[in-house]
């Protein structure tokens, strides 16, 4: 007998405290099928892929693998049923060989001697070619790039016997061209007869490459289709729960005079890794410039730099016309930089304290705010609500500590602070990530209206459809460097794709 | 030349106490828990050994009871920083200071009596023809050969079995070791269960070999050196040989100058072992700004499952 279903759930409820994360979510997924489970970021996907792989536990409802009803206690249950994942955050040492970290927790045998290890490092390699999936086993996991770690996570999977194979947002880390890669594989282990599982909010891979998609929203199941049956537009609708109204395409503006020029800027990361190599630009008054580029790339250290957090080792920095002589907060400040950092819990907003007090951060010297060095407590209440108002945020109320709201709300009172002090440039680091379309919106508008009012921005994001959409100028950022720039007229996605696989822009070349 | 043996058989006695000490605390921080307990442990551990060796006359007896106070120790350290998550710093700073007033209190009725036994040693009599090595080695104690075997075991273990190989994927990444299977509380109460142990024993070498009575104190603050060692030795258990050794002949050259009878006051020549690991450390991280500085990266970080990331 062939059983349909290699794995079901049924009834799955998940509680984190009081936030419920699963909500009564039934899913199945067939035997040898690429199954896509689509989702904005916080609909859930991931933790229902965790509680298949033993990381956490569900509240309430059943597991079924192979007909059966099973108890998921940890990884290592999951791993006996064979069902093994790949996590977004990959679980791979970055001390240890690829070889080492695959036979991590194998208990055949105590003694490694040197046949033993050439062995192991054989029969790693041997599932490695069967499905097509490169790697260098001896070389430590830290030295590779994040494609071919990936691919170690897989093997690793496969190597431990998996037949259910669960991947979570397996192509945010990925260039296009690794991307592709990537479902190469994934077609190979479907004809293997694996069961393949990946969670995803990218529709445009859902519909090249999945057999049957499961859309979550808030937590719930909304429904499982067939490829063949459904289209993007359906798929986008079910997924965001309204039309996707999308671009709010600005018209093509008159750039006025350079606010940024940076020229030859290099930055060093420590360990003696350079994270920016030699890197110039500008951004103009009443002009959006997008950076585009897989997150790693030295987009983060640019933007420490241009905010003053990060020194630089060569090259100059001229905001307004005037040089930067060293980092300095203050200085960026006072010549009116505003930043939205990459993690906004981490270095933008302080969790525990409440929304005036995270407001006063970069205005509280300032005479309208505090008096001999006294914080002007009522009248800062009622500039805090009109903020709140302005920017509608939702909270319970203005003391509530910032770490309780929402992604979105967090994200739009940063922006709140920042775009109250009126900078001249703003520069916003994946400033949509984790929020809904929603917030998303919201967040953009605010970024278009800055550059209605001849300020200028400068967008890193990884989210191409967010850079060609919002930017008047595309630059391209890989390995440290920017290794091509296109006018928002002629991007397309496909340049943009290999120029972010590192791939140089040849002078005189034509759009590919 | 005879000069230079007599320091390094010096290095060596200084040294072992503090090798058992650098060891235990390098398998409890490769498993990823903090170890800063290690001063108390050890003098828990020569207290111990003082008062069942003055009441058995055993050596072996007083080696065992260090071991015992060492695993319950280990044992409460393991309960409060894996089970309970407490600060690892704070458990083993309460740990340090428990360890020094309960033994000082154990130890008051004891304090400069000889002890009746000595550790049996291993004689090699073959050696003694050989040139250095037969003055280093013809004559040592079982102790000291136990510290050998032990760095070489424990490079073994980490470096070539399953175990080894599980134990330095908990310390940098719990969560990898967690999906592989490995169980990481268990495997952590063991670390630290086990190093603990090795602590005390090194405190009841002290004792035994390197000492000949208990006194309030006695180790001087070897237990926070050991702590400096590990990160000296960035845990490895060939570079803890090394790192105890050197510190053992800093110790030995001091009290050597001190008996050649030089003007300089005691004080300043007892420092010198402490002014040179402090140096030796602002040295090596000035030579490995920017490397890794091969700590387990996960040292100190309680790890629980359903953290959400």
């Amino acid at each position: 007998m062939t059983l349909p279903y290699a794995l079901e759930m049924r009834g799955i409820r998940k509680q984190f405290g009081s936030l419920v994360a699963n909500d009564d979510v039934d899913f199945a997924a067939k035997t040898g099928e690429v199954h896509a489970l689509l989702g904005e970021n916080g609909a859930g996907k991931s933790t229902l892929m965790c509680m298949l792989s033993g990381v956490y536990r569900p509240t309430a409802g059943d597991i079924l693998i192979r007909g059966r009803k099973v108890s998921i206690r940890s990884p290592k249950d999951a791993l006996a049923l064979g069902v093994g994942m790949v996590f977004q955050q990959f679980r791979l040492v970055p001390t240890l060989t690829a070889a080492e970290n695959i036979i991590l927790g194998e208990k055949s045998s105590v003694w490694r001697g040197a046949s033993w290890m050439r062995r192991k490092t054989e029969e790693i390699t041997a599932v490695a070619e069967r499905f097509g999936l490169g790697i260098t086993v001896d070389r430590p996991v830290w030295q590779m790039s994040v494609g071919e770690q990936q691919r170690v996570e897989i093997v690793k999977v496969l190597y431990r016997g998996a037949d259910i194979i669960l991947l979570d947002e397996p192509t945010s880390v990925l260039t296009p061209g690794e991307a592709d890669r990537l479902f190469e594989t994934l077609l190979k282990l479907r004809a293997a007869g694996k069961t393949v599982i990946l969670t995803t909010h990218k529709l445009r891979e859902v519909m090249a490459f999945a057999d049957r998609i499961s859309v979550m929203r808030k937590g719930r199941m909304l429904k499982t289709l067939n490829r063949l049956e459904t289209n993007e537009r359906e798929l986008a609708q079910l997924m965001v729960g309204r039309n996707a109204t999308g671009a709010v395409r600005p018209e093509a503006g008159t750039p006025g005079k350079p606010l940024l020029e940076v020229e030859g800027l290099t930055v060093e990361a420590g360990r003696g890794r350079t994270a920016v190599r030699g890197v110039s630009f500008t951004v103009r008054e009443g002009e959006i410039v997008g950076i585009a580029g897989v997150a790693g790339n030295g987009q983060s250290e640019l933007a420490e730099a241009l905010a003053g957090l990060q020194a630089w080792s060569a090259g100059t920095i001229r905001v307004c016309g005037r040089e930067w002589k060293r980092a300095s907060v203050r200085t960026a400040i006072e010549s009116g930089v505003s930043l939205v950092p990459e993690n906004r819990m981490k270095s933008g907003l302080a969790g525990s304290l409440g929304i005036v007090d995270n407001l006063l951060m970069k205005t509280y010297r300032e005479p309208e705010r505090s008096r001999f060095g006294l914080l002007r407590g009522r009248r800062n209440r009622e500039w805090a609500r009109s903020l709140v108002e302005r920017f509608d945020i939702r909270a319970t109320g203005l003391d509530t500590p910032v770490r309780q709201l929402s992604g979105g709300n967090q994200q739009k009172l940063l922006l709140a602070r920042e775009v109250d002090r009126d900078p001249k440039l703003m520069i916003a680091v994946h400033p949509t990530q984790g929020l809904d379309i929603g917030a998303t919106e919201s967040v953009h508008r605010l970024l278009l209206g800055l550059r209605a009012s001849g300020r200028g921005v400068l967008l890193i994001s990884e989210d191409l459809d967010e850079v060609m959409q919002l930017s008047d100028r595309i630059l391209v950022m890989s390995g440290g460097s920017i290794v091509g720039e296109m006018s928002r007229e002629n991007a397309d996605r496909e340049r943009i794709g290999l120029y972010m696989a590192g791939l140089r822009a040849v002078p005189g070349e034509a759009a590919s | 030349m005879e000069m230079i043996i007599q320091i390094a058989a010096a290095a060596m006695s200084a040294g072992t106490p503090l090798l058992f000490a650098v060891l235990g605390g390098l398998l409890i921080e490769r498993s990823g828990i903090i170890q800063l307990g290690a001063e108390g442990v050890m003098l828990m551990g020569a207290v111990a050994a003082a008062l069942c060796c003055i009441r058995t006359g055993s050596p072996a007896a007083a080696l065992a009871a260090a071991l015992a106070v060492g695993a319950t120790l280990g044992l409460l350290h393991a309960f409060l920083t894996v089970s309970l998550r407490v600060n690892q710093i704070v458990s083993g700073l309460a740990l340090t200071l428990f360890g020094s007033g309960l033994s000082a209190f154990l130890g008051r009725s004891i304090a400069g009596q000889p002890m009746p036994g000595a550790v049996p040693k291993l004689d090699l009599p073959f050696l003694e023809p050989v040139p250095a090595a037969g003055d280093l080695f013809a004559h040592l104690d079982a102790l000291t050969w136990l510290s050998f075997a032990l760095v070489i075991g424990m490079h073994l273990y980490l470096y070539r079995t399953s175990w080894g190989l599980h134990l330095r994927a908990l310390g940098d990444s719990p969560q990898t070791a967690d999906v592989m299977g490995i169980p990481v509380a268990a495997f952590r109460y063991g670390c630290v269960i086990a190093g603990t142990m090795l602590i005390a024993l090194g405190g009841a070498d002290l004792l035994l070999v390197y000492a000949p009575a208990w006194i309030e104190d006695m180790t001087a603050g070897r237990g926070w050196i050991a702590v400096a060692l590990i990160i000296f030795a960035r845990w490895n258990p060939l570079r803890a040989l090394l790192a105890a050794y050197f510190f053992g002949a800093l110790d030995a050259l001091g009290f050597r100058i001190q008996l050649i009878g030089s003007d300089i006051p005691s004080y300043f020549l007892k420092m010198i072992p402490y002014v040179v690991t402090i140096l030796m450390l602002m040295y090596l991280g000035w030579r490995n700004r920017g490397k890794p500085s091969g700590a387990p990266e996960s040292l100190g970080v309680p790890y629980i499952r359903e953290q959400r990331l």
